[in-house]
Formats: structure tokens, sequence, C-alpha cells
């Protein structure tokens, strides 16, 4: 029936749009000819022409109405009005050239900024990994504090008793030397167990992966399987590469098979270069890491997350529920290992909870403030419009006398919006577009693979055009109620100009909110600009400035035991003699690189260590005698390490503040104190130094111990060179003297605050992003006060004249075209301030040190609103002044 | 508006579905054969005629055509089509049982 309808109708329908004209004539015939006849009956009853014509007119009840019903009954009305609203709502645009470009820019930033914001949501968080049912596939938490972080021998039990997983995969993050045949480099790995494909449920590229029958015990698996990426950059799309053999660490691995472009691995930030399989853990992290010893041991919790799909029927709550009933056993049969063992789940892409919620919670700030930008600049094209309606009343008042529903006009306006919002959000989609792609390729870190992959995709396009259609509706509806309200009789006969003070209320509001809205975004941006000024300047426990950091992997270089610790003591002779150096220093790893080894440690009389009854957990660094002097960590009791704290001698240890506080009560308690660790080992506290960070700027201060290099020996090696020569030169000569050395030894020489931008690298973005966002409040402040203080002055310039002509002193001058706009600023800046006073605390959640109270922020956001509108204010105010009253005054 | 307050709502689709369901016609025989065939009972005023016709053209139950009348003026003449004749069927349907039961209530016995 439908379909049959179509068949008719649809034909009709289309020559009603295409061939107009015609149509148009065959209802004029038609009606015509009607009239006709209806003439001719009508003088054959002996009527007039004139008469007849009259009557058969009558009797049509109104021609031109008759044919607009006809027309409507065509169905394509609709359509055709809004084609003829838009060719209208296009040459009123373009007769504006002005107004239309500021509108359409205010919409751009705004769509922009909302595009980009949702653009990074979007890939972050909303996107699920690029595996197969990614939706079944989560992260396994532990404990309250919802750690990805793993043993081996839990993992094993987790994988091989769980009832509720297709198969559970752990994986660790890594760094190896990779030598295939010439120029040894460093390379990311995760050390991937057997079954990570399989349970991830991908195929190989190229050649195959290793999966669980590849695994029989330690250093069985000497297999890697590449990521497209580095098989791309590495070696070249070679599809001979499977088979070949390369050395990791010196060790002989053979290329099985390449992974599939879409696969990046399973941390969204963290893409490897390959994977090799964590049974040859040991070989990967060298043999003085004990590897087979950390795999066997179940309190060493080093795999970064295990993984799994969820079986088809099973929730998440019975997952967990089977999980924990396991957790609770392994509790009982493993009380000095296994603490709190209860489980929850998370998303894999961001380590679960790990970065997920700080990364959450900073998206949905974001959001918030983009949305409040989109806010602001719906309430400024809101006002710009209402203040376009009213100039236009006079031509809304001329079509509603002409006989013009106010429908119509209505959707002539809202058209016009739509325009102006369409244009905005294309504008402003396109640059989102642009940015986007560019941060996905971006590498901010120079040694690390950290990626931001947010392509935009097309939820970002129906995003914004959304919001692009929705602002445009918004601001698009502020001169309805005007329109509504117009009164042809009364505005044609008095003119446009005499608006009452009425009318203005609405925009005046419009201007407060957007104002305030803006004065939030300012006072939010300096809030987070002012925190990083401070973590930058705060005490970090060391000092950055003046040192190079040199790192490198002794075990890469094939060192291992007493070796490393020999070849260590020659790389800090070497450095130390060349010229210009104060003192070299050398660490397992400095505080502040993207990681860090904790450990628990136990009061001196706790007689059977275990995991419930620690006193602290505690950074833990391997450092040698002079690291303190060359990282600036100032001693406040007892002494430095030495080369005497060497196996032979008593176990010894440097504290800092936190942890001496923390397991003897005060500084000079520790000093001579004993403390254990889990093995049963005492160890004596000879020096306690200050407090510093370890992990990340906003941590809470944490408790550290510097153990001696000799005692607990670490392939790892960073030297820490401090000294007053340019720190260029300097690297240069160390590495030639590193190369005098050993030439195999890969070493990456940058200097210690260049090293430091990892730690601060989230602070940065947020600042950033923080401050663009304020930029764009102070810019859309900027358009509001102008477009509102420019109409005004604009709207009296008559007035201004004749008031001038009076003998009106500029100052006058200036507070009546100019008062109002002011007295509105303040109001908006005022409520903008105390709002962004509370916005402030969430922000000091993401800004370290962000106070809202800070004086120098509440200043600083006041003056700047104050500037804003003083230049936003300027150009008006030098119109006002400079009115030539009687040139004014002629031309009306 | 154009539509007599006297003439039930939807019924004038009716009475052009039938009239031209007995010939093709054009509007203004249309009319005369309206006003004819009710006695000049049912007054359509010309106005709203037309687009009543427009409405049914556009719904595909009847189709128009130029041709020549019987003055020799070009003229518009409306047919019924497939679609149309199922729909007359239904509507002169719909219209029997109404008027029908319509028809039982008036008759209805005052007690």
């Amino acid at each position: 029936m439908r379909m049959e309808h179509w068949f008719y109708a649809l034909p009709l329908r289309i020559r009603s749009l295409f061939r107009r004209r015609r149509v148009e004539q065959d209802l004029d015939e038609e009606l015509q000819d009607h009239l006709q006849r209806k003439i001719e009956e009508s003088m054959a009853q002996g009527l007039t022409p004139a008469q007849s014509r009259a009557a058969a007119l009558r009797a049509m009840d109104g021609l031109t109405q008759r044919k607009e019903e006809c027309r409507d009954a065509r169905g394509v009305t609709l359509i055709e009005n809004t084609l003829q609203d838009i060719r209208y709502g296009v040459r009123v645009l373009r007769k504006s050239p002005g107004f239309t470009a500021v509108a359409v820019a205010t919409l751009a930033l705004a769509i922009g900024a909302n595009a980009v914001v949702f653009g990074v949501l979007n890939g972050l968080i909303l996107r699920p990994l690029n595996v197969p049912q990614s939706e079944s596939l989560y992260a396994i938490q532990q404990g309250n504090d919802k750690s990805t972080w793993e043993s081996y021998p839990n993992y094993l039990d987790v994988r091989d008793r769980n009832r509720s997983f297709d198969g559970v995969a752990a994986f660790n993050i890594s760094e190896v030397g990779l030598d295939t045949g010439d120029n040894p480099s460093r390379a990311w790995v995760y050390e991937a167990s057997g079954n990570y494909f399989d349970v991830l449920r991908i195929r190989p590229y190229l050649g195959r992966f290793f999966d669980a029958s590849d695994e029989h015990g330690f250093n069985s698996a000497p297999y890697v399987v590449l990521t497209y990426g580095y098989w791309h950059t590495h070696f070249q799309d070679d599809r001979g590469v499977v088979g070949r053999t390369v050395r990791l660490n010196k060790h002989p691995f053979t290329i099985v098979g390449v992974a599939p472009p879409e696969f990046q691995g399973t941390m969204l930030f963290f893409s490897p270069d390959f994977f090799v399989p964590i049974v040859n853990y040991e070989q990967l992290q060298g043999e003085s890491s004990m590897g087979v010893q950390v795999l066997n041991t179940r309190a060493s919790r080093f795999i970064f997350m295990t993984m799994g799909h969820l079986r088809a029927g099973v929730t998440p709550a019975q997952a967990i529920a089977d999980l924990n009933s396991i957790g609770a056993d392994l509790e009982k049969k493993y009380p000095k290992d296994d603490g709190q063992m209860t489980f929850t789940l998370g998303q894999p892409s961001l380590a679960g909870d790990f970065l997920g919620r700080p990364a959450r919670a900073f998206m949905a700030g974001l959001m918030l403030l983009a949305g409040l930008i989109l806010l602001a600049a719906c309430a400024n094209l809101g006002s710009l419009f209402a203040a376009r309606a009213a100039d236009r009343s006079r031509e809304v008042a001329l079509r509603l006398a002409l006989g013009g529903s106010r429908n119509r006009i209505l959707r002539q306006l809202f058209t016009e919006a739509i325009l102006i919002s369409l244009g905005g959000g294309v504008a402003g989609l396109w640059g989102s577009v642009v940015l986007l792609r560019w941060l996905s390729v971006w590498q901010p870190l120079p040694n690390f693979p950290i990626h931001v992959p947010v392509n935009p995709d097309p939820n970002v396009y129906v995003v914004a055009l959304v919001l692009a259609l929705v602002s445009g509706f918004l601001f698009g509806m502020v001169p309805v109620r005007q329109v509504l309200r117009t009164d042809p009789y009364q505005i044609v006969k008095a003119g446009s100009t005499g608006t009452g003070g009425l009318r203005m209320t609405v925009r005046d509001l419009l201007l407060v909110v957007q104002i305030a809205i803006c004065a939030v975004l300012v006072a939010s941006s300096m809030v987070a600009v002012r925190g990083l000024a401070r973590s930058l300047h705060s005490n970090f426990g060391f000092n950055p400035s003046h040192a190079l950091l040199i790192n490198t992997d002794l075990n890469m270089a094939g060192y291992s035991g007493d070796g490393a610790a020999e070849m260590q003591r020659h790389m800090i002779e070497a450095v130390k003699a060349i010229p210009g150096v104060a003192s070299t220093g050398l660490v397992d790893q400095p505080p502040l690189a993207l990681g860090g080894t904790t450990t628990l440690v136990f009061t001196d009389q706790t007689a059977e260590p275990r995991v419930s009854n620690a006193v602290a957990q505690t950074y833990m660094y391997n450092a040698s005698p002079e690291y303190f002097q060359a990282a600036g960590t100032a001693l406040l009791a007892g002494r430095a390490l030495s080369w005497h704290d060497d196996k032979n001698a008593p176990r010894a240890a440097v504290v800092n503040r936190k942890f001496a506080v923390k397991v003897f009560g005060s500084v000079t308690g520790a000093l001579g104190g004993f403390f254990k660790r889990r093995n049963g080992t005492r160890i004596q506290v000879v020096g306690v130094v200050e407090d510093g960070k370890y992990l990340n700027l906003t941590e809470d201060q944490q408790p550290a111990m510097f153990v001696p290099l000799l005692q607990t020996p670490s392939s790892s090696t960073w030297l820490v060179v401090r000294s007053n020569r340019d720190l260029q030169q300097l690297a240069a000569a160390v590495r030639s003297t590193l190369r005098g050395l050993d030439p195999g030894l890969p070493a990456f020489i940058q200097s210690w605050t260049q090293a430091l931008d990892g730690a601060l690298f989230p602070s940065r973005v947020a600042t950033v992003a923080l401050g663009v966002l304020g930029l764009m409040g102070a810019i859309l402040s900027i358009t509001g006060i102008f477009g509102m203080a420019a109409y005004s002055v604009s709207k009296r310039l008559r007035e201004l004249g004749i008031r001038i002509a009076l003998g009106a002193q500029r100052q006058e001058v200036l507070q009546t075209a100019l008062g109002r706009a002011f007295r509105l600023l303040a109001f908006g800046s005022a409520a903008g301030l105390l709002l962004g006073i509370a916005a402030a605390k969430v922000l000091a959640f993401i800004v370290y040190q962000a106070s809202p109270r800070d004086p120098v922020v509440l200043a600083g956001a006041v003056l700047v609103m104050l500037l804003l509108g003083l230049l936003a204010t300027w150009i008006p105010a030098q119109r006002a002044l400079s009115v030539d009253p009687s040139r004014l005054l002629r031309e009306e | 508006m154009s539509r007599p307050s006297d003439l039930v709502q939807g019924t004038l689709d009716l009475l052009l579905l039938k009239i031209l369901a007995l010939e093709p016609l054009n509007g203004w025989a249309i009319s005369q054969r309206l006003k004819t065939v009710s006695g000049e009972v049912l007054q359509v005023s010309d106005g709203s005629l037309y687009p009543a016709l427009h409405k049914l053209e556009q719904e595909g139950w009847i189709s128009a055509e130029w041709k020549a009348s019987e003055n020799n003026r070009r003229a518009k003449f409306y047919s019924l089509t497939r679609l149309g004749r199922r729909q007359l069927q239904k509507e002169a349907a719909d219209w029997t049982r109404l008027s029908n039961a319509i028809t039982q209530v008036v008759r209805l016995e005052e007690a």
C-alpha cells in the first residue's frame, strides 16, 4: 500500500520541487479556467462582466489563499520554504560579514574546544582496546588500592584455578638491549605470558605467535614477536625476518612473527617494540636480577597486569566472587606473602584504576570546562542575535503587517542561527581534527614509547555536529520572545529606536552569565598555571639543575654480578676524572623517573615478618656513596654511605626524614636504629637525609631508604654528574669517556631537568589544557563585552551627540555610553570569581599545589577581567568620544 | 476554513472519489456534477474544491492529465487510480457503517 502510494506520489513531489514554474503555471491555468467558466455562467444569467468576475472570485473564497492551499497539498512546501529561508539567510549574513565572521569564529572556537576534549575522552576512555570482543576483556585488580601488580606464582594460581575467564594472560613492561648484528640499541618490550595472544584472540600478521605450548620452564622460550610498527621502522617490512636470530641482552632469541598493525599492546599509552615470553624473564633482566628466583617468589609482585575475557554468561560480580574465593585460599596458605587478596575488575586499556581514575576525573573536569566555553559562546551569540533582532524589528513588523506568519519569521531567524552554528561547527571540527591527528603522532617524551591514540572517529564528528546544532537552537531561541511580542502597529509607527529599557534585560542577563563563565575559566587557568610554577620550584629532595643523568644498563652490555659492580666503580672513577665534574653518584633509578622500587619494612622487634605486620612500604634506592652529594640531597644527621659498606660490612642504610619519623618516631631516634626487611635481614640506619618526591609531584610524603650499591647490587645504572660546566659539552665528554671504557655500552645522556619532563608531564598537560581553555574564556569575554559595548554606543550615538553638543564632559559621555557595560562586567566577574573559587577545589585535585584562595590568583583574575573589560570597551569608547554632534544631527 | 461546516469531515474526499469513479472529469465539471447529484444540498465552495483535488492527487488516489475539454479548451482531467478505487471502497464501507449506526441512534424511541 505504501509502496504503491509512492509510486504515484514520488513523481509528483519531484515535479513540484524541480519543475516548480511549470507546476505553478498549471495551477494558475486550472483555476483561471474555472473562473472563466464561472464568469460565463454569471453573464449568461444577465450580470455585467465586472459583476460576474466579482461573483466568481467571491465563490472562490480568496484566490491567493486557495492557491497556497494547493501548494501545501504538494507536501514539499517545508523543503521549499527551507530552501528559501537558507537563500535569504545567506544573503542577510553576507550583508554583514563582520557579524558573521565574529559569530562563526566564536562558535568554531567553542565547538573546536569541545571536539578536541571529546576526541581525547573518546580515544582514551570511551574507546575500548583494539582487540576482538574487547567488551568482555577485564583487568584483574587487587586489594583496596586496586593495584594491577601481581606475582608470578599468584598469577599461575589465578590462571589455573579460576572458572570465570577464558584464560588469564599477564604482561610486564620492560626495557632490553637489542642487537641485530650491528649497532646495539635499547627497545621496550612486553614480557608476556605464553597464552597472551591466544587470550586476546589475535591472529599474527606474519609468521606465528608464541603460545602456552612454547613454555617448558624458565628460559625455555627464546622467541620474539615484533609489533607491526617496529617491524616497519626497524626491519623495513622485510618478510624474511621470521626465523632470524637476534640478541637480547646478549642472549639469542628467534623472531617468530609480527603482530597485526592495529594491535599495539594492551596499554593505551604505552606500546612496546616487541613481545617476549615472560618465562625468559631472567635472560631479559640479567643474571644479577636472579630472575628465576623472582618468578618463583610469591611476594614479588613485578607483573604489571593480568587480564582475561569473561566466559560467556559469567557476570563481573560472579567472576569477582570466584577470584575472591581463590584469594581467600591463597591468603590462608601463604600468610607470609599474600596480604589482602580481594579482587576487582577494571578496564585494561588504562591499567585499571591506576591511570583510569585520574584520567577519568581529569577528562570529566576538562569536558565540563569545555561545556562552559560552549555555553559562554552561546550566551555571547544569543545576545548578538537578540541585538540584531532588535535592529530588525522594523523588518519583522513590516513582514507581520503584510500577513507573514510569526511562525515563518521565526523559522527564518532560526535558519540564520543554524547556518552560523553549522558554519562554526564545521570550522571547529576541521580545526579539532587537525589537532587530534597531530596529538596522535605526538611523542611527548623522547625516550619512552608513550603516545596518545586519539585519532578522531565518527563519534567525534557526530558529537561536534550535534553540539553545533544544539547551540544553534540555544542562541537562536533568544530572540523568539522578542519576535512573538512584536506589535507591528507600534513599531511601524514609532520606529525601531524607541526600544524600552526592559527589552535589554535578557541580553544583560546573558552577558552577565557569559562573563561569569569566562571569569571561572580565567580563574581556573590561573590557578593551574600558578600550581605548575610552584611545582617547578618546590623541593624535590634533590637539585636537578647543573646535573647530568646518564642511563645505562650493564646487563644489556653483558655485565653481571661482581663484574657489574666493578664496572660501575670504573664508570664513576672515569667520569669523576673529567675536568669540571664536581661529583659523580650512581643510583639504580633516580627519583621521579617514571618508576621506582618499593619494599616492605618491619620493626626490629617483628619476629615473623609478613605482609600484614609491615610498619611501612618504602621506596628503595641502591646508591653509591657520592650519590647524595651529586644529587644535591641534604644530609640531616649521621653519615652518608661509603665504599666500606660492602658485602662484608654490616648492612647499612640512609633513610629519609619521613622514614625516620614513621619507623622510629624521630630523626635522632632513627640514627643507629635497626629495622628488618621481609627476608629477615637486619639493617642499621647510619644517616638521615631530607624528604623528597619519588614517584610523582602530587604524592603525599613517602618514606624512602638508600642502601649501599655493594650490598644490593643492581645492573640498572644511572650516573648523576654534578658540574658547573656547560651540560652539552659535558655530555659529549662523558659519552667519549664511557666509550673508552666499553664501546658496546648503550648510554642515554640528558640533563636532569630534561629527564624530569616525564614526572612533570601530567601537570604540564593539565596546565596547557587549562591555560588554553582560560585563554578561550578570555577571548570570549572580550568579544562579548565588545559586542555589548559597541552595540550600546551605536544605539545611543545620537543621544551622545546631543549631550556633547550641550557641553557634556568626556567622563560623563563615557559614563553614559559604557557605564552599563562596566556594571555588568563587574557583576559577572564577581559571580564568576566566586564560582571559580568553588571550581578550583576540583582543580586542586588535578593540579599540584593549586590553591584557589591564593591571593595572587584572586588578584590576578580580577586584574585580568578588568584589563579584558578595558580592552574590549576601548574601541567603542573611542567611538563615543569622537562623536561629531553637528554631523550626526545633520544626518538624522 | 474553506470547507463548508455542514459537510461532514472527510466526506468531500468520498464524494470526489465516487464522482470520478464514474468517469474522468475536469475541475469545473466536477463542481457542476457535485451540485446536480446532491440536489444542491451539499454546497461545496469552488474554493475548497481544488485544494481537495490536489490533495487526492498527491495521495495517489487520482491522477491528472491535460486534455481538450468539450468546448475545445485545454483542461486538467482527473481520473481514479487503482489505489483510489481501493480507497473509495474503504471509505464507502466506512460511510455506510457510520450512517447506519447514526440512523439507528436517531430512530431510538424516546421513553
